[in-house]
């Protein structure tokens, strides 16, 4: 009988509900586990430490549903906290800061994007040049970190919004969970979304039906750049600092949390609010670990590991029966 | 053919630039019996890179990308090293020799996980290497305990510092590029391994043992990368999990595109890989020639191979051609057939 009311579930949304079981498992493990744990502030701290990562995870999913990959992720987003910084330091205006970080990273994006489909360079070598190029400008910049002393930039990520109950949040929250919403909206009811899926399902079957395939493989990368900046600037007003160094690996989790998410590497299927939660998982399983304080940072890496394989094999199991 | 031209001008481009620069790169000297200068240094640290490049060739060549290497290397570092400071005689060549088979035994195993992910369950090749990409620095750490485990073990040194008038790392490199020329050039492996790469599923329709050619291929690249981290922990005697061969894949895999094989699988090239794992250690010993900060390396690899990869699209090659080449459908056209 089980199998029956799972089988209601269509199997394309099969595995985003299994990413929510597995959020909710986690954290459900974790209040179990410790006394403190099933707070509303654990929980608000969640999407605070990882406001970074979800953004990231959003501009990843438009670029992995076009069956691409864009391993710049984590170097842009180092690049970009060193634009704000130095920027910053050197007396420009805020706002000017912000403008030309979320320029930087579009752009970087374009460039890749362009690259890519003018000269039909696999994604995985363009942007692969691309972490290198970004993660090589932040030491043009400076070889040291670089901290933000500007008390108004300062403000911008310290500052708390109550949310009642004692639970508060931080700018970087608001941040994140308008982008989830834009994207959303963008993946769902505009052409340039419905056009993304295309594209992954079938490039060929979408140039045939005269969608505008160029524009839209162009169009995911300087998405997934602009993303990428605002991650930065995101993890710039977290941290209060620039570093070359920041988010090594970086784009790792951000493809790791959407595989989670129930996104299919090959393209075509998925959902950025699996993508969320999938780094919201991330996130709860760094969470427990520094609750235990026993367990040592390896093991994060090495259950994200063991998720990754597990998801990917339900993907498999889904692909084979949906096919069969 | 065409294609490794660009890789040699580039390896030139460099090499005059250090002539023009030092003019005594290209001296060599004899001292104590081994042979020092530039170039040797360049051969000798870039020999790891082309170790894995090797490996990561013949992945490629079957349309698969290896990500796990660089965590492989920290495995077989961590292990091996872990071995010979936990052993109750730390200085002796044989516990040296058992720690290094225990290593590359695993290395071994750690393929034959990749090889099954892919070839068995079918699973992408980024993603199923993925999986120990990132659990891999998780495992090194483990059997660290997080720490740089140092080792005082002559035998051990040797296979990363040593010398036999060359460094031992140049001679192990090149002798395993020599084995993989022999072993995939000579017989049929190289041909049924471009097969594969072309179309898995024509080529196992043909008969070619598909699934056993992938699974031989994963093992290889994790063997050479278990051999690559064993010369690098070797050399400074120490074990560090985190940082052994990180983004050695990355580099591995710009070493095997700068010579020209395609991500798409199908043709490879051995020489290729060569030339392009000099390039990469040429350019990172120029930088660090030049002057400049060993962290912007970075820009100029990006540029490098942005030029490179650009030269190489066939976009950019049709450019080049004067006349386009006619369609073959124009070139057999009915009548011509038949007269």
């Amino acid at each position: 009988m089980a199998t029956l009311s799972v089988s209601k579930v269509p199997s394309r949304h099969l595995p985003v509900v299994a990413t929510f079981a597995l959020f909710v498992l986690t954290f459900g493990a974790g209040s179990v586990s410790f006394e403190n744990f099933a707070s509303g502030q654990v929980f608000a701290n969640l999407f605070i430490d990882n406001a970074h990562l979800i953004v990231l995870a959003v501009g990843m999913t438009f670029v992995i549903l076009t069956g691409g990959i864009d391993l710049s992720v984590g170097s842009v987003l180092a690049l970009s906290t060193m634009i704000a910084a130095a920027g910053v330091k050197a007396g420009w205006p805020v706002p000017l800061v912000i403008v030309v970080v979320l320029l930087t990273g579009s752009v970087l994006g374009l460039l890749m994007g362009l690259m890519i489909h003018k000269f039909d360079v696999q994604p995985f070598i363009v942007t692969l040049a691309g972490m290198f190029l970004a993660r090589g400008l932040c030491f043009v910049i400076s070889i040291e970190s670089i901290s933000i002393k500007d008390k108004g930039y300062r403000a911008l990520g310290m500052d708390r919004i109550a949310l009642g109950g004692g639970v508060s949040i931080t700018n970087n929250v608001l941040i994140a969970v308008a982008v989830l919403l834009a994207a959303m909206y963008v993946l769902h009811l505009t052409r340039f979304g419905r056009t993304v899926y295309a594209l992954g399902g079938s490039e060929p079957s979408a140039r045939l039906m005269g969608l505008k395939v160029g524009f839209t493989k162009v169009g995911v990368y300087v998405v997934s750049g602009f993303c990428s900046s605002l991650a930065g600037l995101v993890f710039s007003f977290y941290t209060a600092s620039g570093y070359g160094l920041h988010a090594v690996g970086m784009e790792l989790e951000a493809i790791a949390a959407v595989v989670i998410g129930g996104t299919l590497l090959a393209g075509g299927s998925g959902y950025v609010l699996g993508s969320v939660v999938g780094a919201l998982v991330l996130g709860t399983i760094q969470t427990i670990i520094s609750f235990d304080g026993t367990l040592n940072s390896w093991w994060t890496k090495i259950v994200i590991g063991a998720l990754l394989l597990a998801f990917i094999v339900l993907h498999r199991l889904i692909v084979r029966r949906s096919s069969a | 053919m065409n294609r490794l031209w660009w890789a040699l001008g580039a390896l030139v481009a460099l090499l005059v630039l250090n002539v023009v620069v030092t003019p005594s790169f290209f001296s060599i000297r004899m001292q104590d019996g081994h042979l020092y200068g530039s170039v040797i240094d360049i051969l000798k640290n870039g020999a790891p890179t082309l170790l894995i490049a090797l490996g990561m060739t013949l992945v490629i060549a079957t349309r698969g990308i290896d990500l796990s290497v660089g965590a492989v290397v920290a495995i077989a570092a961590a292990v091996t090293c872990e071995y010979i400071a936990t052993s109750s005689d730390p200085g002796s060549a044989s516990t040296a020799l058992v720690g290094m088979a225990i290593s590359l035994g695993l290395c071994l195993v750690l393929g034959l996980w990749n090889g099954f992910l892919v070839a068995v369950l079918r699973i992408q090749p980024i993603v199923a290497t993925l999986v120990l990409m990132t659990a891999g620095r998780g495992i090194a750490m483990l059997v660290t305990d997080g720490q740089i485990i140092t080792v005082n073990n002559e035998t051990y040194r040797s296979v990363g510092a040593g010398f036999v008038l060359l460094p031992l790392a140049i001679l192990i490199s090149v002798a395993v590029l020599a084995l993989v020329a022999v072993a995939t050039r000579k017989t049929a492996l190289g041909l049924l391994i471009e097969a594969v790469g072309v179309n898995p599923e024509a080529s196992r329709l043909a008969g070619v043992q598909s699934r056993t050619i992938i699974w031989t291929v994963y093992v290889f690249a994790a063997l050479c990368a278990g051999v690559a981290g064993l010369m690098i922990s070797s050399n400074v005697s120490a074990a560090d999990a985190n940082n052994a061969g990180l983004w050695i894949e990355m580099d591995a895999i710009l070493a095997v595109v700068i010579g020209g094989t395609s991500l798409a699988g199908g043709r490879y090239s051995l020489t290729g890989t060569l030339l392009g794992a000099l390039v990469i250690q040429t350019l990172t010993t120029t930088v660090y020639t030049a002057g400049i900060a060993p962290e912007i390396t970075l820009v100029f690899k990006a540029v490098v191979v942005v030029v490179v990869i650009l030269f190489q699209s066939p976009k950019v090659q049709a450019l080049f051609r004067r006349r386009p080449k006619r369609p073959v459908a124009e070139v057999l056209k009915p009548q011509e057939v038949a007269s």
